[in-house]
C-alpha cells in the first residue's frame, strides 16, 4: 500500500521539484552561514530573505492552485487567509517583545499603549505561547474558511459569484484591520519583532532556519496537495471542477468536498502568511489588499493551473520578476508588464508554463511512441530542462 | 498746525510725546469746533469719517458708534472695510479712502470715486476693543442692512448670542420690516432675548418658547436646553416640552438627511454599477477594467476643462455638457477595441476574462498614472453645480442633485433605448438566449461588442460625474469596482431594474448604518449583509429566470 501511494503521489516531476526545493533550503542556509562573507558563493542575508519571501508566496500559490486548479473555485481572497496566519504570528513576536518595546510596558504592545488601551484585548490571550499561536494559524484561516464556504457552497454559489464574494471579504477585512480600535494595530499592523522562540528574528542564524522552515513547509504542503489530487478525494475534485452537477447526481456531496478543500487550502495560506512575517518583519493590513489576491492567482496562472509544480514555480517567477523590475529604472513599467502578463497569460498561454511544457511533451511522447527507443533518451533531455525552469 | 499723525505715531519714542498729546487734543476741539461751526458743508457723518484720520483708538472708537447710527447707507461699507483693513486715512487732507472689494477706491465721506490714493495714506489701525465694537456695531447695522438675506443673517446672529442690548434694535428693526422671512428671523431673535432677559415676565417667556419651537432646529434647541436653571415652573415646564417636540422632530429631519445621503449615493453606485450591469448581464463579462473606464471618463473632464480654461474660459458653465459625449464616445470605442482584440477570446471562461481585465486595468491605470501624472487633477465644479440649498432642515447640494437628476435621466435613456430600439431588442434577445438569437440571424458578436462598447460608454459618463465629487486621480476606478460588483449582484444579474433597486438600497442602507456603526464598520457590515444575502439569493434580489441564466 504505501509504495503504492509513493509512486502514485510522487510522479517524475514531483520527485524533480522536491528534490530542487529540499537542496534550496539545504544549500542557501548552509552557504549562507558557513561561508565567509567574501566568497562568491556565499548568498548573503538579505537575499535568503527574499527566496524566503518568495518560498512563502509559492506555498500561497500552491494553496490556490489546489482549489483552483482541481476544483475550479477560484478564491479572489486568499490573500485574506495569508494575513490572518500572518497575523497570528504578528502577535505571538509582539508578545515577546515584552518590556523591550519603546513604551517598556511588559504587557501591552507598544500601539497599545500608544492608543490607550488599559488592558490586553482578549483575543490577544495565549499569543505569548508559541504553540497557541501555531495553532491559531491553522485555526483562525481555517475557521474563517470553514464558515464562509459552509455557507457559500450549501447555497451553490459558485464561479464568478464566488470569487466576487471572497474579494469582497477580504476587502470587509482590510477595512476592519486598518481600524485602530479593532486591536491589531491599524494601519501600521505589527513590526518591530525582536525575537522568535528566544532566538533574534534579525539573526542570521534565524534566518537561515526560517528559509529552510519555509523550504520544508513547502514540501510538506505539496506532499499534503500532491496526496490529495492523486486520491480517489482528488478524482472526484476534478470532476466537481469540470462537471459540478453531473457530480452532485452521480451521489457525492460536492458542498462537503469542496468545503474541504477549502477550508485546507485556508490553512495552508495560513502557514505561508506565518512564516512571511518574521522573514519580512511585517504583516499590516495592507496584505489584504484584494489586488494582493488576484496577484497571487496569476503566479499560478502563469505556471500553470492543475499542476501544482507549476504554481509554485509561477510564484517565484513573477515575484523574481517583480523584484528586479521595481528595482530599477523599470519601476515605472512593471505595472504595464504584470497588467500585460494577465492577459497575455489567459489569451495565449491558457495552460501556463508547465502545462504547456506538459503538453508538448506528451504530444513529443506521442509522436515518438513509434520509435520506443528513442523514449529513454527523451527522459534524459526533459530532466534538466524542467529543473533549469525550477 | 495739527501734528501728524504719522509723526505723532512714531514719536512714542522721542520725549515730546506729551507736548503732542496737548496738540492733539487742541486739534480734536478745533475739529468738533469746526464741525459745528459749519453745518452745511460737513454733516455729523462726514465729521465722523474725518475722525479716522486722527488715527487715535478712542477717536476711531467714536467715529464708529457715530457711523453706526448715522443711518448713512454708505455706514455699512465703510465700517465693513474698516473691520477688513480697507479702509485708509490720509491725515494731511483729513481724507479717508475706501478700497472696496472690486479694488475701486471712493473717498469715503462722499462715495465719489478716486482715482489716487496720496502715498501719505495709511490703513487705520484697530485693537481689540475696537474690533469688538465694530462687530457689534456691524451687527446693528446689518439688521438695517438693504439686503434682505443680510438682514437674516444678522437676525440669526442676535438669536445666537440673544444680549439684551440688542432688545430695542430688534424692536425698531421688527416695526420697519416688510421682508415676511426677515420678519421671522426678528421674531425669533427677540423671542431668544426676552426668553433670556431676566426682567422679562413668565407671559412672555413662555410664548418666546413657543416661537423658539416652532423654529425647531439645533440653535433652537441649544437656546432651550441652556437656559439658566432660576426659571419659574410655568417657563421650565414649556421649556422641557418643547425640547422634546424640538428633538423628535429632529429625529424626523435627520433621517430624511440620511435619506438624501442614502439617495444620493444610491446614485453615484447606480451610475458606477450601470455599465457593469450591461455587460455582465448581457454578455456574464466579467470586466475588471470597469472602474478605470470610470477613470478615463473623469480625465476626459479634466482635458476638457483644461482646454476650456486655457482657450476659451467663458465657456467653462458648458464645459460638463461638452465632457458627457466625449466621454462617452472615447470610453465607448476603447471598450469596443477592447472587446475586440482580448475579451471575444474568452467568452465562456468568465474566470479567465476577469484575469484578462483586471490585468487591462493595471494597464489603464500605470498608462494614466504615466500621462497624467499620480497625483490628483482639479476638476472644477461649473456654477450652476456650486452651492447648496436648504429644504426645511436639510442641506441639498446642487451637485449631489444634478448627479441624482443626471443617473435617473441616464438610466430612463437606457431603458428605453433597450425596450425601443433594434440594436435594444437584440440585446436582450442575446441576453436570454445566445444561441437562439443567433440562429434568428442576429450578429452576436456585433451585438457584443455594442453592448461593450455601450456598458464602457456609460461607465465614462459615470467618469464625468464623479469627478465632480470624488478626486480625479488613476486609482479613481479601483475605489468604485467592488461597490459596483456589489451592487450588481446584489440586485440580480442581467435585470436593470435589480441594479437600480440594489443600488438605492445599498446606498440607503450604507447612510442608516453610518451614524449608528461609523463610516468603515458601516461599510462592514453591508458587505457582510451582502455576503450572507448571496447565500439566501444567489442570483440576486431580482434573478432572471430561464434556462440560459441558469446554466
Amino acid at each position: 500500500m504505501t509504495p503504492h501511494f509513493l509512486t502514485r503521489t510522487l510522479d517524475r516531476s514531483a520527485t524533480i521539484f522536491l528534490l530542487i526545493v529540499a537542496a534550496v533550503g539545504i544549500v542557501i542556509p548552509l552557504s549562507n552561514l558557513l561561508l565567509p562573507a567574501d566568497s562568491p558563493l556565499q548568498v548573503p542575508t538579505y537575499l535568503m530573505a527574499l527566496f524566503g519571501k518568495y518560498v512563502c508566496y509559492a506555498i500561497l500559490a500552491l494553496s490556490i492552485d489546489l482549489i483552483w486548479g482541481y476544483c475550479g473555485i477560484l478564491s479572489l481572497g486568499h490573500g485574506a487567509f495569508f494575513a490572518l496566519g500572518g497575523y497570528a504570528m504578528g502577535m505571538y513576536l509582539m508578545r515577546q517583545i515584552g518590556s523591550r518595546g519603546v513604551y517598556g510596558n511588559p504587557l501591552l504592545p507598544d500601539f497599545m499603549v500608544f492608543l490607550n488601551y488599559k488592558a490586553l484585548p482578549w483575543y490577544w490571550y495565549g499569543f505569548d505561547m508559541f504553540w497557541f499561536a501555531a495553532a491559531m494559524v491553522l485555526i483562525a484561516p481555517g475557521i474563517l474558511a470553514f464558515v464562509f464556504g459552509w455557507l457559500t457552497f450549501r447555497s451553490r454559489v459558485s464561479g464568478v459569484y464566488l470569487s466576487i464574494i471572497t474579494q469582497a471579504m477580504t476587502y470587509a477585512l482590510l477595512l476592519a484591520f486598518f481600524r485602530n480600535d479593532f486591536g491589531f494595530g491599524g494601519n501600521n499592523g505589527l513590526t518591530d519583532f525582536k525575537d522568535i522562540l528566544g532566538f533574534n528574528v534579525q539573526a542570521d542564524g534565524t534566518r537561515a532556519a526560517l528559509f529552510a522552515l519555509s523550504c520544508l513547509a513547502l514540501i510538506v504542503g505539496f506532499l499534503v496537495c500532491r496526496a490529495i489530487v492523486t486520491s480517489k478525494l482528488g478524482k472526484v475534485l476534478i470532476a466537481i471542477r469540470d462537471a459540478e452537477s453531473r457530480t452532485r447526481f452521480l451521489g457525492y456531496r460536492v458542498e462537503s468536498y469542496k468545503l474541504f478543500v477549502f477550508t485546507l487550502s485556508a490553512c495552508m495560506a495560513g502557514v505561508a502568511g506565518a512564516l512571511y512575517v518574521p522573514q519580512v518583519g511585517i504583516i499590516n493590513p495592507g496584505e489584504f489588499a484584494p489586488a494582493n489576491s488576484i496577484e497571487a492567482v496569476i503566479w499560478v496562472a502563469v505556471g500553470g493551473r492543475g499542476t501544482l509544480v507549476g504554481a509554485a514555480l509561477g510564484a517565484v517567477v513573477v515575484n523574481y520578476a517583480k523584484t528586479v523590475f521595481t528595482s530599477g529604472a523599470l519601476a515605472p513599467y512593471w505595472l504595464f508588464m504584470l497588467g500585460a502578463l494577465f492577459i497575455l497569460v489567459t489569451l495565449l498561454l491558457p495552460k501556463g508554463i508547465i502545462g504547456t511544457f506538459n503538453a508538448w511533451s506528451e504530444s513529443r511522447k506521442a509522436s515518438s511512441n513509434a520509435n520506443a527507443d528513442s523514449a529513454a533518451a527523451e527522459d534524459g533531455v526533459t530532466k534538466p530542462h524542467l529543473a533549469e525552469k525550477a | 498746525m495739527n501734528p501728524s499723525p504719522s509723526l505723532f505715531s512714531s514719536a512714542g519714542v522721542f520725549p515730546v510725546t506729551d507736548v503732542l498729546h496737548r496738540f492733539r487734543a487742541l486739534a480734536i476741539a478745533c475739529l468738533l469746533i469746526a464741525a459745528t461751526a459749519i453745518p452745511a458743508l460737513a454733516g455729523p457723518f462726514e465729521d465722523a469719517v474725518a475722525k479716522f484720520a486722527n488715527d487715535d483708538f478712542s477717536d476711531t472708537d467714536e467715529a464708529v458708534s457715530i457711523i453706526a447710527s448715522s443711518g448713512n447707507p454708505q455706514a455699512f461699507a465703510i465700517i465693513n472695510a474698516l473691520q477688513e483693513g480697507r479702509l485708509a486715512a490720509d491725515p494731511d487732507s483729513k481724507k479717508v479712502y475706501l478700497t472696496g472689494t472690486d479694488g475701486k477706491v471712493t473717498d469715503a465721506a462722499t462715495g465719489e470715486a478716486v482715482t489716487e490714493v496720496p502715498a501719505s495714506a495709511a490703513a487705520v489701525r484697530l485693537n481689540n476693543r475696537l474690533r469688538r465694537n465694530i462687530e457689534s456695531a456691524l451687527g446693528g447695522l446689518t439688521l438695517m442692512a438693504p439686503d434682505p438675506a443680510k438682514r437674516i443673517a444678522s437676525a440669526q446672529s442676535v438669536f445666537k448670542s440673544h444680549e439684551t442690548a440688542m432688545l430695542p434694535v430688534i424692536e425698531t428693526a421688527l416695526e420697519k420690516e416688510t421682508n415676511k422671512a426677515a420678519k421671522q428671523a426678528f421674531t425669533e431673535a427677540r423671542a431668544a432675548i426676552l426668553l433670556y432677559k431676566e426682567d422679562a415676565t413668565e407671559a412672555e417667556k413662555i410664548e418666546s418658547i413657543a416661537i423658539i419651537k416652532g423654529r425647531g432646529d439645533q440653535d433652537a434647541l441649544a437656546l432651550l436646553t441652556s437656559l439658566p436653571p432660576d426659571q419659574t415652573v410655568g417657563v421650565a415646564r414649556s421649556a422641557a416640552s418643547a425640547v422634546t417636540a424640538i428633538n423628535s422632530r429632529q429625529t424626523l429631519w435627520s433621517i430624511g438627511q440620511n435619506a438624501w445621503y442614502g439617495l444620493s449615493l444610491g446614485s453615484v453606485l447606480l451610475l458606477a454599477a450601470i455599465g457593469l450591469a450591461i455587460t455582465f448581464g448581457v454578455m456574464g463579462v466579467i470586466n475588471m477594467a470597469h472602474g478605470e473606464m470610470v477613470m478615463i471618463g473623469a480625465y476626459v473632464t479634466f482635458v476638457v476643462q483644461d482646454v476650456i480654461r486655457t482657450s476659451y474660459p467663458g465657456l467653462f458653465d458648458y464645459s460638463l455638457l461638452m465632457a458627457v459625449p466625449l466621454a462617452f464616445i472615447v470610453a465607448g470605442l476603447l471598450g469596443i477595441v477592447i472587446e475586440r482584440t482580448i475579451i471575444r477570446f474568452l467568452y465562456g471562461r468568465p474566470l479567465e476574462t476577469l484575469l484578462a481585465t483586471w490585468g487591462l486595468s493595471l494597464v489603464l491605470q500605470q498608462a494614466v498614472r504615466t500621462m497624467f501624472g499620480p497625483t490628483n487633477r482639479e476638476v472644477g465644479n461649473p456654477s450652476w453645480m456650486s452651492g447648496a440649498f436648504e429644504l426645511g432642515q436639510l442641506t441639498i447640494t446642487y451637485n449631489r442633485l444634478w448627479i441624482l437628476c443626471f443617473t435617473l435621466a441616464v438610466f430612463a435613456i437606457l431603458l428605453a433605448m433597450l425596450r425601443y430600439t433594434s440594436i435594444g431588442l437584440e440585446m436582450r434577445a442575446v441576453t436570454q438566449n445566445r444561441r437562439m438569437a443567433a440562429s434568428m440571424g442576429i450578429a452576436t458578436s456585433r451585438v457584443d461588442a455594442l453592448t461593450f462598447g455601450l456598458g464602457s460608454g456609460i461607465a465614462g459618463i459615470a467618469g464625468v460625474a464623479l469627478s465632480q465629487i470624488d478626486n480625479v486621480s488613476p486609482n479613481l476606478g479601483q475605489s468604485y469596482i467592488i461597490d459596483s460588483f456589489m451592487v450588481v449582484v446584489f440586485g440580480g444579474v442581467g435585470n436593470l431594474w435589480g441594479t437600480l433597486v440594489g443600488a438605492f438600497s445599498l446606498g440607503i442602507a450604507n447612510k442608516f448604518l453610518e451614524p449608528v456603526a461609523g463610516a468603515v464598520l458601516g461599510k462592514i457590515a453591508i458587505l457582510v449583509l451582502i455576503i450572507l444575502f448571496i447565500q439566501k439569493r444567489p442570483r440576486g434580489l431580482f434573478a432572471l429566470k430561464g434556462r440560459a441564466i441558469e446554466a
